[in-house]
């Protein structure tokens, strides 16, 4: 990862470089550029908006970010002091190859227009499209600018800052069979036979629907309509005072929810500059992985379980209830743990759970390698895994896939190994590559990154830090009950933190 | 209670020891007798309601509409420990017209509020739902914008099971005090007189 003077150095030049032939990118627009490191050291550009497709293409072409992360705005409504327009489009890239960030904003006004860059990199069609639901910026030249998350009836874009969080808006009907492509569809025109899948259907495991023409078994053309789970998460947490979120971050990834508990805390304890105590990285650790462990259970479960395989469903859970035994001891939920708060953990480990885990982990590998052996050389399973769902490499990458699906892929891009946190870098443990990115891959991936996992818990759990669970600054964490209680500093810290929220 | 093929077996007897036609009074007594007594050993006597609801009671065939984190406490409500099989209710069926208990557990949101009543309507009688955990029974902590506010508002619910997720003994709870509510005839007045909203259109 170079470092931000070095990432800007190499930006001008590939700027100056490759914007030769296009009129947009004249010298004076590029003096235009400004570039900037916030407090915490993220590298921003900050661009006039008619420069966006041009400077896309530049980042694209040179290489230099191959990964596109996300679109989003941000409505200054509230806050116009000192600019004239009231939205910043922001958007995130990534490079695989370095693994540097970088964020380019730009600023539209109401009733302006900005280029789409859909064109250029594909993942960011569904983001413009979410980014025009929720904020009503128009990215002009966008394929299918059309509501993504919202129902179609929806008027209005929520996250703008004069939108009520609670004012809600009655659908009256689902929508029709449709393509994006083909306005004028009709089903029965092409001969083929016209199939909904979803939203409540048994193998989508959640709300996606899935519209497809299919001949055979072949499907000739399919298209995607999402947001039946739209939970409006971000206007919940614009609401809700930084501690009061994290029960939200649990409900965003109910297969692994403690995994989005320690994300969101490490955001906001980077915004805040804080380290977290030794033992809360360690617990941490161990709550990632052991979730990581039990995602992978209920993919690999269902997935079987749609292929016909109930027995790998039955297996697979009964070692997930040993996990959940696992929270119940540490905090007496189950699935939505709500363990992490910023500055650290909630509570500390009860006595023996260290040991308890060690124990769960020699059963789970022994459950794990029972299903291996019900999945891995069943010919039914290759059958119809192998070839089913393959994406190369570099598809993989412009469409914007991260996890073991990228992995499967080919590429073999972790955060843990490539943007060490807490003791990753100390620990022991490889990463699961596969190599056609088709469903058996992704398979294989998850099981290996299944031991991967337990190796790192069985490292961790045998030498856990002494030490406190979490920070004690005032500011940040609630005081003790005894202290709450006990005397008038604990009861007046307890009451403005709850009261008022975390600040600095 | 035993089952009801003992009652077919009591009338058989019948009809082989009294052929109306030929019968004479003291073979009728004697009968009548022998019917008394085979029914004392094989027969019960019951109302059809009662029957049925047994029978209903005791085979819910649920529909799981699954749409979050309820949805994965659900799967283990079905799995090897907790097992739901144990009260009857292990066919699980993805259609609804095969289905005869909606257990709706997650979010529904505005754009899902449609689909939920075209699934409920397509179920046949006697069909009853519950609502798993706080969103489908309130809404939840998500007093939003694109969420709706308790599933009530659009399809007649019987039990609501409280939690975010429930646990799978709740779920159990749940499950039992339907059964007890069809044992035991209990009116369902919000079942009898609803209505689909008039803000979903029919499909």
């Amino acid at each position: 990862m170079e470092t931000t003077s070095q990432q800007f150095d190499l930006i001008r030049s590939d700027l100056s470089q490759f914007s030769l032939g296009t009129s947009v990118l004249s010298p004076a627009t590029i003096e235009k550029f400004k570039f900037l490191t916030t407090p915490v050291g993220d590298d921003v550009l900050e661009v006039p908006r008619e420069a966006i497709p041009a400077l896309f293409r530049v980042l694209k072409e040179s290489g230099r970010f191959d990964f596109f992360m996300d679109v989003t705005c941000v409505d200054h409504l509230n806050q116009m002091a000192g600019r004239t327009r009231r939205f910043d489009v922001v958007y995130h890239m990534f490079s695989s190859k370095t693994y540097s960030r970088l964020r380019v904003k730009t600023q539209v006004g109401e009733g302006e227009t900005i280029s789409t860059i859909s064109n250029i990199y594909k993942a960011a069609n569904w983001f413009e499209r979410e980014a025009w639901d929720m904020f009503g910026v128009v990215f002009e030249g966008h394929p299918n600018l059309t509501r993504l998350l919202t129902h179609h009836e929806f008027k209005g874009h929520p996250l703008r800052k004069d939108y009520d969080a609670d004012h809600q808006q009655h659908c009256s009907s689902a929508l029709p069979l449709h393509f994006t492509d083909d306005a004028t569809f009709k089903p029965g025109d092409r001969q083929l036979v016209p199939l909904n899948i979803g939203p409540s259907h048994p193998a989508t495991h959640g709300t996606l629907r899935v519209m497809a023409e299919v001949d055979g078994e072949t499907i000739a053309r399919a298209n995607v309509e999402l947001g039946f789970l739209h939970r409006c998460f971000e206007k919940m947490a614009e609401t809700h005072p930084y501690n009061q979120v994290i029960p939200y971050t649990d409900r965003l990834n109910y297969c692994s929810a403690p995994i989005n508990n320690i994300g969101y805390c490490k955001a906001v304890e980077r915004l805040l500059n804080v380290e977290i105590p030794p033992k809360a990285q360690a617990m941490r650790v161990i709550l990632t992985e052991l979730s990581r462990i039990i995602d992978h259970f209920v993919c690999l479960g269902a997935n079987a379980v749609d292929l016909g395989a109930l027995t790998g469903f039955f297996h697979l859970f009964t070692y997930r209830e040993l996990v959940y035994t696992l929270f119940e001891k540490l905090c007496g939920a189950r699935l939505t743990v709500s363990m992490t708060r910023v500055g650290g953990m909630a509570q500390d480990a009860p006595e023996g759970w260290f040991d308890d885990v060690l124990d769960a982990c020699k059963k789970i590998r022994g459950g794990i390698e029972t299903v291996e052996g019900l999945l891995t050389g069943n010919k039914i399973w290759q059958q119809r895994t192998q070839g089913a769902g393959a994406i190369t490499a570099e598809n993989a990458i412009a469409w914007g896939y991260t996890g073991p699906c990228l992995r499967a892929a080919g590429v073999g891009l972790d955060l843990r190994k490539a943007a060490p946190y807490y003791m990753y870098d100390q620990l022991d443990f490889k990463i699961p590559v596969g190599t056609t990115g088709d469903v058996y891959d992704r398979y294989l991936v998850r099981v290996a990154e299944m031991h991967e996992s337990l190796k790192i818990i069985e490292q961790v759990c045998k030498n856990i830090p002494e030490g406190d669970y979490t920070i004690r600054d005032k500011s940040i964490v609630l005081p003790e009950k005894s202290d709450v209680y006990g005397n008038i500093e604990g009861l007046m810290n307890h009451f403005m933190l709850i009261i008022k929220g975390l600040r600095r | 209670m035993s089952n009801s093929s003992s009652g077919s077996s009591g009338s058989s007897v019948v009809s082989a020891q009294i052929h109306p036609a030929n019968a004479a009074p003291l073979v009728t007594k004697l009968a009548d007798q022998a019917l008394e007594d085979a029914s004392r050993q094989f027969a019960f006597t019951t109302r059809l309601d009662d029957i049925v609801a047994w029978g209903s009671k005791n085979s819910l065939w649920p529909m799981p509409y699954g749409t979050a984190c309820c949805g994965i406490e659900l799967m283990s409500v079905m799995g090897p420990k907790y097992d739901l099989a144990r009260f009857g209710a292990e066919v699980v069926r993805f259609s609804p017209r095969q289905a005869d208990l909606l257990i709706v557990a997650g979010t529904i949101t505005e754009k899902m509020a449609p689909v939920l009543v075209h699934i409920y309507e397509q179920m046949l009688d006697p069909k009853f739902v519950i609502s798993m955990g706080a969103c489908a029974s309130s809404g939840g902590f998500y007093r939003a914008y694109h969420v709706l506010q308790g599933i009530h508002q659009v399809i007649p619910v019987d039990v609501y099971v409280p939690g975010c997720p429930p646990t799978p003994e709740a779920v159990l709870d749940g499950v039992m005090t339907l059964q007890r509510m069809i044992g035991e005839h209990t009116p369902r007045p919000w079942r009898d007189n609803w209505k689909r909203p008039a803000f979903i259109k029919s499909v």
